[in-house]
């Protein structure tokens, strides 16, 4: 404690206490903020039935509407098709927490059967796009630099180069890519969620749907390669200018204070 | 000694002793360069001990390994923009169409042996290298260190900062990829929409059409000669003026404007500034074994009908991003013609933003009118007005950096991009301004703090029970370094106008100039600009009284 | 250690001691100089177990960046140019990038360490101060180079012939021109280039994806497709200079939400092409959202509406996008009814 309170008129004192301050803060903050990911909802799930229809009135109805007819909390679904339904409630964004800019993905509430039954009974309310097989969107044997090709021209101004993803106006947002799973990437080409437009196999086909997906699994995965080191978000010069003054001349400043800095004499007092 | 540097002949004659090899060495040099006399003025030239004056050191040595491994890279990098199909090991590129100078980029990254440590360590080099200038500058601009004689040295430096940015942004430019070839699509437009001769300088830059076939080897000897150059005579001049200066130091004990005080060259500085180049550049070096930095390989080579979300330009170049991603889009067309506002105001702001902080050196000798040199640094706090203004320049540059990286800001902290771009058209105009009064304010505090400490001594944290009962905290008196060093520091009064009329009767002409001058000066020092330091007399009543506090 | 310990003849004789002998405080000043602090010895001044110490440890630093380059060279020579290893947490990066960027680190560092620890421990650490002179010359010296420059600007005539002046001054004020002339070969004219696109009257819109072209039924509401003009290929040569212009951009808004008419006019069926050149600096603009029927330039952020014409709805553009004219052809394609009716991408002087 002597210690302490001699060290407590150190010039560096109030930049300790300043640090310490802003770490209890933050940690006070991250305790108690409103956790991000939804809380299984139990009831709806102990109450699942094997039926759509029924988990579509619990879950769903309150915004689409009885018949998935529409309201003015969300859109009418007649027509989505399976593809669509698969998509939005296997990623989480349905159903959805709040309203807001746009649908966050979240952890699913569902499980798979239970999408299908969801997806199942959507289907039946208008054709749509069906829920794609494992051959459509499967990376194996696809070009991957003509995927490459195909996802700068049609995705990475969005979803940034090399699937990152980027903002959008007033709040939206292009969300990341990483580690989707290919058959929701499939999906969302085909269907267009929320504000992002679809890319239909009549102009791309499902071959050129095939490559973006192979280009994306060897790209933009966690097992994905950076030769170069870190990748800083793959952000591009933004995180590299930050990393540069941060860490590189934080580097150079340190260094600098231990070479100019005096030796420590024999007497100190 | 004296022996082997006598000229008269015989001096090697048998007998006598023979001058050591390097001595030897030294006379022959000695004859015909005269670096004995060159060695008597330097070899033990002095240069105080701080940090923040190795900052420039960092500058010079980054500089340096920019040089070296920007040579190396010249001898694999093919500046051509004939098309090439790519047949390299890096699969998701096999087959595609690109120039030869990114596909002999993804060749330096992937198929020479240590190409690609040497072009991150070259591109670390220069983030680095502009970072460091800019803290270099500031710590030059804080201390008042830019004042006579070393205002030219200020714009030395100052230009270095400037052709820094553009030998970047050229650099960034020459492997054709995506990200880069955005933003040489970006300068094409910008060029366009200067009045008048703006198309005919777009085609006379990319020979013809956007993108052309001529930009990157144009730009290549723009980087590696043009601009190198140029900066390398530069450095030269500002070193030397340096050496010839000889440097400033902190105010303290028994440094006077007279003097420096510090270590020789020989050795110490020899060891320890050599020491530090190999410091930075090992750390650069560990940096580009660890971080990737621009990995083009992954942003694709370039075509103007793609385009990657967070283009943005390397970090120099953000603050010109924000102004251009802010402006509203006006546009004006009148007989025929278009004038651009929407970029051509970002344009001219652009140097307006740098020049703001060039000039201000000059402005404050105009105001002070102080003719003498100056080798005793300031404390920030000593010159408010100083210190108040390049924060606020710090936050208008750092306002427009937000700017430049809205997109990014908008996507990591969950906000609307327009609402950021709101916040910076406001904060444009309305940050500076409240950091210059908070910063002024701040100084005005540590000066008061100043005066109590000479005063009344510091605060030991010891808490004593007088005999009545009374508690109060032990004052440590300073010790004679430290009232020195509080003390030390200049007051300038304001300037006053001299009299229309003066005591003779003779009326005196009043400049426009002169009155901008005298109401600067007090906007500079005059009422509620500084704490009058502690005088003697105020020391001397207090420290009587002893216990009184 | 306390100075107890150290026996008086170890210790070296003090150094600028005459820096302290001027410590003579004026009783009036309480704030006056008193001085440079005496030298204080450092252990290693005092104590050779402590130098001695020093000197292995940077002896030791010198040895280690021996045995980093030797790492180096091993590393070049052994490990594969292609290989990729697993490194936590920084991921799954070159071995050999990594490998050579550590041992050169550790090779120059440790080079610079040394140095530095042998100039901080065992250099003298006596502070030295040295004499300034003014920068201003002495006023004689002011005096003769003024006479000097007299003498010699009045043997020259200089400003005695006002002829020679005049037309050297001439010379050296033309001589420059050669240079810029010079200059005029660095690219064409801009004539008309500005103005025209590959787009004209006939021409299909080729999908960018399956360079098919396009056919009304193709493009589903809520799609967004990219597009080239018929005959255009990646292989020409001039490839690149005319998709920068030609770039188009295709999407379907249910004719009902249309809010203009010529928009609704110059499309078919709601379908509707837009250059994809922003109107800004000339980005590729294309991040369509499907729902505002806005789109967004990825560089700047100028945002369009789609539904009316192409309207700048915020950021620093300053004009709306061109619309290309198509109609449905007899074979059943989407073709251009021209070229775009003003010119596309960035404004310029003569866009008028």
């Amino acid at each position: 404690m002597k210690k302490l309170s001699a060290r407590r008129r150190h010039p560096l004192a109030a930049v300790v206490v300043l640090l310490f301050a802003l770490a209890v803060t933050g940690g006070l903050y991250a305790a108690f903020a409103p956790a991000d990911t939804a809380k299984a909802d139990d009831s709806a799930q102990s109450l699942a039935i094997e039926e759509g229809k029924k988990l579509y009135s619990v879950g769903c109805a309150s915004c689409h509407g009885t018949g998935g007819q529409g309201t003015t909390d969300g859109p009418s679904l007649v027509g989505v098709g399976a593809a669509a339904v698969d998509f939005q409630v296997a990623t989480g964004r349905m159903p959805l927490q709040q309203q807001g800019a746009q649908a966050p993905r979240k952890k699913a509430i569902y499980n798979q059967a239970e999408i299908d039954q969801l997806a199942a009974y959507v289907a039946s309310l208008g054709a749509g796009p069906a829920v794609p097989n494992k051959d459509q969107y499967s990376p194996d044997g696809a070009d991957i630099a003509k995927g490459g090709e195909l996802f700068r021209t049609n995705c990475a101004q969005c979803h940034n180069f090399t699937g990152k993803g980027g903002a959008l106006s007033n709040g939206k947002y292009a969300p990341s890519l990483e580690d989707v799973n290919p058959k929701h990437i499939y999906e969302a080409m085909q269907t267009g969620p929320q504000n992002m437009p679809s890319f239909p196999d009549t102009t791309m086909s499902e071959k050129n749907k095939k490559d973006i997906i192979a280009y994306l699994d060897t790209v933009n995965t966690s097992k994905s390669e950076t030769p170069g080191g870190l990748e800083l978000g793959g952000l591009g010069p933004v995180s590299e200018g930050l990393f540069a003054w941060v860490f590189g001349l934080g580097a150079m400043v340190v260094l600098a204070i231990w070479v100019a800095a005096r030796t420590a004499k024999a007497k100190k007092s | 000694m004296s022996t082997a540097t006598t000229n008269t002949p015989g001096a090697d004659a048998p007998g006598r002793r023979k001058a050591p090899a390097g001595e030897r060495v030294a006379d022959w040099a000695d004859g015909r360069l005269g670096i004995y006399s060159l060695a008597k003025a330097n070899m033990r030239k002095i240069f105080p001990d701080h940090w923040s004056f190795m900052l420039g050191e960092v500058c010079l040595y980054s500089f340096l390994i920019i040089i070296l491994t920007g040579v190396y890279l010249t001898l694999f990098f093919h500046p051509s923009m004939a098309e090439t199909v790519y047949h390299g090991p890096y699969v998701p590129m096999q087959g595609m169409r690109m120039s030869e100078a990114f596909a002999s980029t993804v060749n330096i990254s992937f198929d020479v042996r240590g190409g690609l440590l040497v072009r991150q360590i070259h591109h670390w080099a220069a983030l680095i290298f502009l970072a460091a200038m800019f803290l270099h500058m500031m710590r030059v601009f804080f201390t008042g260190a830019f004042r006579k004689p070393r205002e030219v040295n200020w714009l030395f430096g100052f230009l270095l900062f400037v052709l820094g940015m553009f030998t970047g942004f050229t650099g960034y430019s020459l492997p054709d990829d995506l990200l880069s070839g955005t933003g040489v699509r970006f300068m094409e437009g910008a060029i366009l929409s200067v009045p008048i001769i703006g198309t005919y300088v777009s085609m006379f830059l990319f020979g013809g059409e956007f993108p052309g076939s001529d930009f990157v080897p144009r730009f290549f000897s723009i980087h590696v000669l043009l601009l190198p150059g140029i900066m390398l005579g530069l450095v030269v001049a500002h070193m030397i003026l340096v050496v010839y200066h000889k440097h400033t130091q902190y105010p303290g004990p028994g440094r006077t404007e007279k003097n420096v005080v510090g270590m020789p060259l020989m050795p110490v500085y020899m060891a320890k500034a050599g020491g530090f180049f190999f410091l930075v550049f090992g750390a650069i070096a560990a940096i580009s074994a660890i971080a990737t930095i621009n990995p083009i390989w992954a942003i694709g080579p370039y075509r103007p009908d793609q385009v990657s979300t967070g283009a943005q330009p390397d970090w120099y170049m953000g603050f010109s991003e924000g102004l251009i991603r802010v402006m509203p889009g006006w546009e004006i067309n009148v007989w025929g013609h278009t004038f651009v506002l929407g970029v051509v105001i970002p344009l001219i702001i652009f140097p307006t933003v740098l020049a703001a902080i060039a000039v201000y050196p000059f402005i404050e000798s105009w105001v002070t009118g102080d003719k003498r040199e100056h080798h005793l640094l300031d404390r920030p706090r000593n010159a408010p007005t100083r210190t108040a203004f390049g924060a606020a320049w710090i936050s208008w540059y750092f306002v427009l950096l937000v700017g430049g990286g809205n997109d990014l800001w908008a996507t990591h902290f969950h906000l609307s991009i327009n609402a950021i771009t709101w916040f910076v058209r406001v904060g444009f105009f309305v940050v500076p301004v409240l950091v210059f009064i908070t910063t002024r304010r701040i100084c005005m505090g540590l000066q008061r703090r100043d005066k109590d400490k000479v005063l009344h001594g510091r605060e030991s944290g010891i808490i004593k029970r007088l005999p009545h009962g009374e508690f109060v905290e032990v004052h440590e008196p300073l010790s004679q370094e430290q009232l020195h060093t509080l003390t030390s520091h200049e007051q300038p009064k304001p300037l006053e106008l001299v009299p229309e009329v003066d005591e003779n009767g003779v009326e005196r002409k009043v400049t426009g100039s002169q009155k901008l001058r005298v109401k600067l000066s007090k906007g500079f020092y005059g009422e509620g600009t500084q704490v009058p330091k502690a005088t003697a007399e105020e020391f001397h009543e207090i420290t009587s009284g002893h216990g009184h506090h | 250690m306390s100075s107890q310990d150290i026996p008086e003849e170890n210790l070296p004789h003090v150094q600028g001691d005459t820096h302290s002998s001027d410590v003579t405080k004026p009783a009036g000043d309480p704030f006056a100089d008193p001085g440079l602090p005496p030298h204080e010895h450092r252990k290693q001044d005092i104590d050779e177990r402590a130098a001695s110490r020093s000197e292995r440890m940077v002896a030791l630093l010198f040895l280690v960046s021996m045995v980093a380059t030797v790492g180096f060279i091993a590393s070049y020579v052994s490990i594969p140019v292609d290989k990729i290893v697993y490194v936590f947490p920084i991921g799954h990066v070159s071995a050999l990038n990594f490998a050579l960027g550590l041992t050169l680190g550790v090779a120059l560092f440790c080079i610079g360490a040394g140095a530095v620890h042998w100039a901080r421990t065992l250099m003298s650490d006596v502070e030295v101060a040295d004499e300034r002179h003014p920068i201003e010359a002495a006023p004689e010296v002011k005096a003769k180079v003024l006479a000097d420059f007299k003498q010699g600007a009045e043997e020259s005539a200089f400003g005695r012939r006002k002829l020679i002046r005049n037309t050297m001054f001439g010379a050296l004020a033309l001589v420059p021109l050669s240079g810029v002339v010079l200059l005029r070969d660095l690219g064409p004219l801009p004539g008309t280039k500005l103005r025209k696109t590959a787009w004209s009257e006939g021409k299909m819109l080729i999908n960018q994806n399956t360079l098919q072209p396009l056919r009304p039924e193709d493009v589903q509401v809520g799609s967004l497709t990219f597009a080239m003009p018929e005959g255009m290929k990646e292989e020409d040569h001039d490839f690149q200079q005319e998709i920068a212009k030609a770039a188009l951009m295709i999407v379907r808004i249910q004719p009902a939400n249309i809010k203009d008419k010529k928009t609704l006019d110059w499309g078919t069926d709601g379908i509707l092409a837009y250059s994809k050149i922003c109107t800004h600096v000339g980005c590729p603009i294309s991040l369509y959202e499907q729902q505002t029927h806005h789109v967004l330039c990825p560089c700047h952020q100028s945002t369009f509406d789609l539904s009316d014409g192409g309207r700048v709805i915020f950021g620093p553009a300053g004009h709306a996008l061109p619309q290309l004219r198509i109609k449905v052809n007899d074979k059943g394609y989407l073709e251009a009814m021209g070229d775009f009716a003003e010119p596309v991408g960035p404004a310029f002087w003569e866009r008028g």
